[in-house]
């Protein structure tokens, strides 16, 4: 089975659905979306709880609903939508290998958008050690546990990590009738910046009072069959407790699913681990490009969306006969700098950089200034009074013009 | 009138399977009683993985006898039963100078042992053979008969295979104790069970030495020695071609770093002597090691994603050479500390036990015919059935994916849920058809997998999940 389309998308999430939109609304004949999962949607599919939709349809809608809302609207304007259907390799540099439930094939195409999204790290990944008992999820299979399966998970959990996403785990296993018996984090703060904090203060606080336990880790998970607690160790006094559950779930410590790229030897940026991307979504092999939060880990499904929509745009011009650049350089990143989007510059004019460059830190910073540097030579600086842990901020994207394309790769750094 | 079999045999691991199998071809009616809910459930299904010729066993050893006995069975018993392998050749690094100048001593042992395609190699070549090796090797010893297997897959398929040919399963037949009376053994197990049997055979791993107690012996004591692991993912399996095995010490063969039959990349075990028969937790201390080892012989595996972490227990005793012993008078044979080979070792062992049999005076009339089988393969070597448009087209759940990181259908599980040795818990499953051992750990297909099991078993969910504190029943 061979099928040949103009621009082949391969993950119907926000990011792959946004895009085969906007491609169709710029007149693009044939758009194919592939997913694996049975139905279109990608991870708002999980997500029960409400907060999606203001940006992208300025309505209210609860994760289902907006996935629903994208997969309709992409349906209605011609885009091909095959789900069940897996990515196995690459049959050339513009053909993908697939099977689905009526057979195995190759999916070529003029272009094809990679937007494969993103895992949470699983326990093993974290090296947490212990015995490997029921009862230790990720917010993603606990989102598929209650609310697509209708599974029970427990009575008491704990929740490792305190940023946006472990508030979405808060707020499943409250709606499933769990207590949560603490909130963990190995940082000094929380980090449920707005627009969680107004619900975090809610729910946490007033309603469900749980309490956040701040630098502590896990350093052992108990109990054999079923979780009975977590063994936390206290970072300031390396004291240590148990608190007793029967549920743990990792939050966070995002992992792009980054398999298709690197099967495809895509060039990958460390510390962002999903493909390296100039500011036009371009990946480093020719025809290839890349959005969403493959790039870098989760962002909201409204920003995954908006990056799918501009990088329809950046392939709309490739498929109109815009030359692929032949020279780019890496933008590096130094700790605590944790990534850096985009994460190269591409030697074909400064047309399509973007305005900002995003970047993550590892952890609170109070009065930083970040600085560019190419060589020896100090490009941009600016000063941000504070940069908190998971959380993209915006550099701006000034200095790109004075990038010397042929000389080494520019650097971010943190001063002082 | 309770039935007598001919023959009871205490432990489905690999070693206990393997004797079921091997008897099964004769005319006997054979039972296999096993303390867990599945086949291969102790040190069988947690180890290194690894098909060993035996060539660094000690010359004049039953274990090499028995080691190289088992290699040539396997060679042809591997491919018919479909049980995944891959004959990539063991490496040994000597990273010291002293390492070195052992390597000699091995070189000589192996052919000892009748393993006589090993040859030592320069330092150049090992960088040709394994370009990623951190620096500073003097050279290795090539063992290209090393191999990788399934460790899953054997003990089913030798289980399997006993039960096609007439084999009674007994699972969850923990052994509470053991009568002897007028030739019969009576095998006592929770509530009112009871197994009878002419001829016993101890295959009890951990616990063997507990049996063998229970039939007045005290030849030995089994030491749990813990070995944990760590699995890499599937990107770092390219950055090694061949097993990378240490120089060995006295008291373990050391920290290895070999590919698995899944793709992926082992690194371990640490070698703890423990008390505890059932602590098969990793620790902090042990993954340490495991990552400070790692990084010294194959630096760039530091940059991979870790996809699980594991322990194993070999049944280690105070001897240097497998405890197997017939005591004639008793009709019994004791299958013990088989340390850390019983993999390597089952079908060697099985046959050698057959013929202690027959010495106790059991008549072993071969059956008409002997069934074979053919497992699902799981391995990455040959074709798996998302790869096949041929199985897909017969069966399109053979093209609906369930577990995405191992590429596991829905036509593959539900074949595990209704073969002849169904899976009916999770790690049944798991171990049977991979799902939800991937890079995910079941972040996407656990609870689709959980849902599958308990509708096609009739299984409440919660039994499933431990979450009633009972244990799965079958």
């Amino acid at each position: 089975m061979s099928v040949k389309t103009d621009v082949l998308i391969v993950g119907a999430g926000p990011a792959g659905l946004a895009s085969a939109i906007q491609l169709k609304k710029l007149g693009v004949q044939q758009v194919t979306v592939v997913d694996r999962e049975p139905e279109p949607g990608g991870t708002p599919r999980l997500c029960h709880h409400t907060g999606f939709g203001v940006w992208d349809f300025h309505r209210l809608y609860s994760g289902p609903q907006y996935a629903r809302r994208y997969a309709e609207l992409a349906r209605s304007l011609g885009v091909d939508i095959r789900t069940e259907t897996t990515i196995t390799g690459w049959d050339d540099e513009n053909a993908l290998t697939f099977t689905s439930p009526q057979g195995t094939g190759v999916l070529a195409a003029s272009a094809i958008l990679l937007a494969t999204g993103v895992r949470e790290r699983p326990r093993a990944a974290r090296l947490i050690p212990g015995y490997r008992p029921r009862g230790v999820f990720t917010t993603g299979s606990l989102q598929r546990f209650v609310d697509e399966q209708h599974l029970p998970v427990g009575k008491r959990a704990v929740i490792v990590g305190a940023e946006g996403v472990s508030l979405s785990a808060f707020m499943t296993l409250t709606g499933a009738g769990l207590e949560v018996a603490a909130m963990l984090t190995d940082l000094p703060r929380h980090q449920m910046y707005f627009p969680y904090a107004p619900a975090k203060w809610w729910l946490m606080d007033v309603v469900h009072r749980t309490p956040i336990r701040t630098r502590v880790r896990v350093q052992r998970i108990l109990g054999r069959k079923r979780v009975e607690g977590v063994e936390i160790r206290r970072l300031d006094d390396d004291g240590v407790e148990v608190i007793p559950c029967d549920a743990v779930v990792f939050t966070g410590d995002w992992i792009p699913e980054n398999e298709v790229a690197r099967k495809g030897g895509l060039e990958i940026a460390p510390g962002a681990l999903g493909p390296r991307i100039d500011g036009q979504f371009r990946t480093s092999q020719p025809g290839v490009f890349a959005a969403g939060n493959l790039l870098r880990g989760a962002e909201t499904a409204a920003t995954s969306a908006m990056e799918g929509r501009f990088a329809a745009a950046s392939i709309n011009q490739y498929l109109q006969g815009k030359a692929w650049p032949r020279r780019r350089l890496p933008i590096q990143v130094a700790p605590p700098i944790l990534w850096s989007l985009p994460n190269s510059i591409s030697a074909d004019g400064a047309s399509g950089q973007r305005k900002h460059i995003a970047f993550r830190v590892a952890r609170f910073i109070n009065n930083a200034t970040m600085q560019v540097f190419q060589g020896a030579k100090l490009l941009y600086e600016q000063r941000f009074s504070h940069l908190p842990p998971n959380e993209t901020m915006y550099l701006s994207g000034a200095w790109l013009t004075q990038v010397d394309p042929d000389g080494p790769p520019p650097q971010i750094r943190l001063s002082g | 009138m309770q039935k007598i079999y001919d023959v009871a045999i205490i432990g489905a691991g690999a070693v206990g399977t393997a004797i079921a199998r091997e008897l099964s071809r004769y005319k006997l009616k054979i039972a296999l009683v096993e303390a867990k809910s599945d086949v291969g459930m102790g040190t069988t299904k947690a180890n290194t993985a690894i098909w060993h010729t035996g060539f660094d066993a000690k010359p004049g050893t039953l274990e090499a006898q028995l080691l190289r006995r088992s290699y040539a069975l396997m060679e042809s018993y591997a491919p018919e039963a479909g049980i995944p392998t891959e004959r990539l050749g063991g490496l040994l690094v000597a990273w010291t100078e002293d390492q070195f100048q052992n390597l000699s001593n091995l070189l000589q042992r192996a052919h000892q042992n009748g393993v006589t395609d090993v040859r030592i190699i320069s330092a150049e070549e090992v960088y040709r053979l394994e370009p990623g090796l951190n620096e500073g090797a003097w050279g290795g010893l090539f063992v290209p008969g090393e191999s990788l297997i399934c460790p899953f897959t054997l003990p089913i398929a030798f289980a399997t295979q006993a039960l096609l040919n007439g084999a009674d399963l007994k699972l969850n037949f923990p052994v509470q104790g053991i009568q002897q009376e007028d030739g019969v053994s009576h095998v006592f197990g929770p509530g009112e069970q009871r197994v009878s049997a002419r001829y016993l055979i101890n295959a009890a791993g951990l616990y063997s030495d507990v049996i063998d107690h229970m039939l007045g012996h005290y030849d030995f004591t089994v030491t749990p020695r813990r070995g944990e692991l760590i699995v890499y993912d599937k990107f770092a399996r390219s950055l090694i071609n061949h097993i990378i095995l240490p120089v060995p010490t006295a008291i373990t063969k050391g920290v290895l770093i070999s590919p698995t039959v899944y793709g992926n990349i082992l690194l371990g075990p640490t070698a703890e002597d423990l008390e505890d028969k059932t602590n098969t937790a990793t620790s902090e201390a042990g993954l340490a090691m495991l990552l400070e080892k790692g990084r010294a012989i194959l630096p760039q595996l530091m940059d991979e994603e870790v996809t699980a972490t594991y322990a194993g227990l070999r049944a280690a005793t105070e001897h240097k050479d497998y405890q197997i012993r017939l005591h004639g008078e008793q009709r019994y044979v004791c299958v013990g500390g088989i340390r850390s080979t019983g993999v390597s070792g089952a079908m060697g062992i099985a046959e050698y036990v057959a013929d202690l049999l027959a010495e106790a005076g059991l008549s072993l009339a071969p059956k008409p015919e002997f069934k074979t089988i053919r497992m699902p393969n799981i391995g990455e070597a040959t074709p798996r059935p998302y790869q096949r448009p041929d199985l897909i087209a017969q069966n399109p759940d053979y093209g609906r994916m369930v577990c995405h990181c191992e590429k596991v259908t829905m036509g593959e599980i539900l074949d595990a849920i209704h073969s002849p040795l169904p899976a009916r818990t999770l790690d049944g499953l798991r171990r049977r058809t991979r799902a939800m051992q991937g890079r995910c750990q079941g972040f996407n297909c656990q609870a689709h997998v959980v849902d599958i099991l308990a509708r096609e078993t009739g299984q409440d969910p919660k039994f499933l999940l431990a979450l009633d504190g009972r244990e799965v029943q079958r």
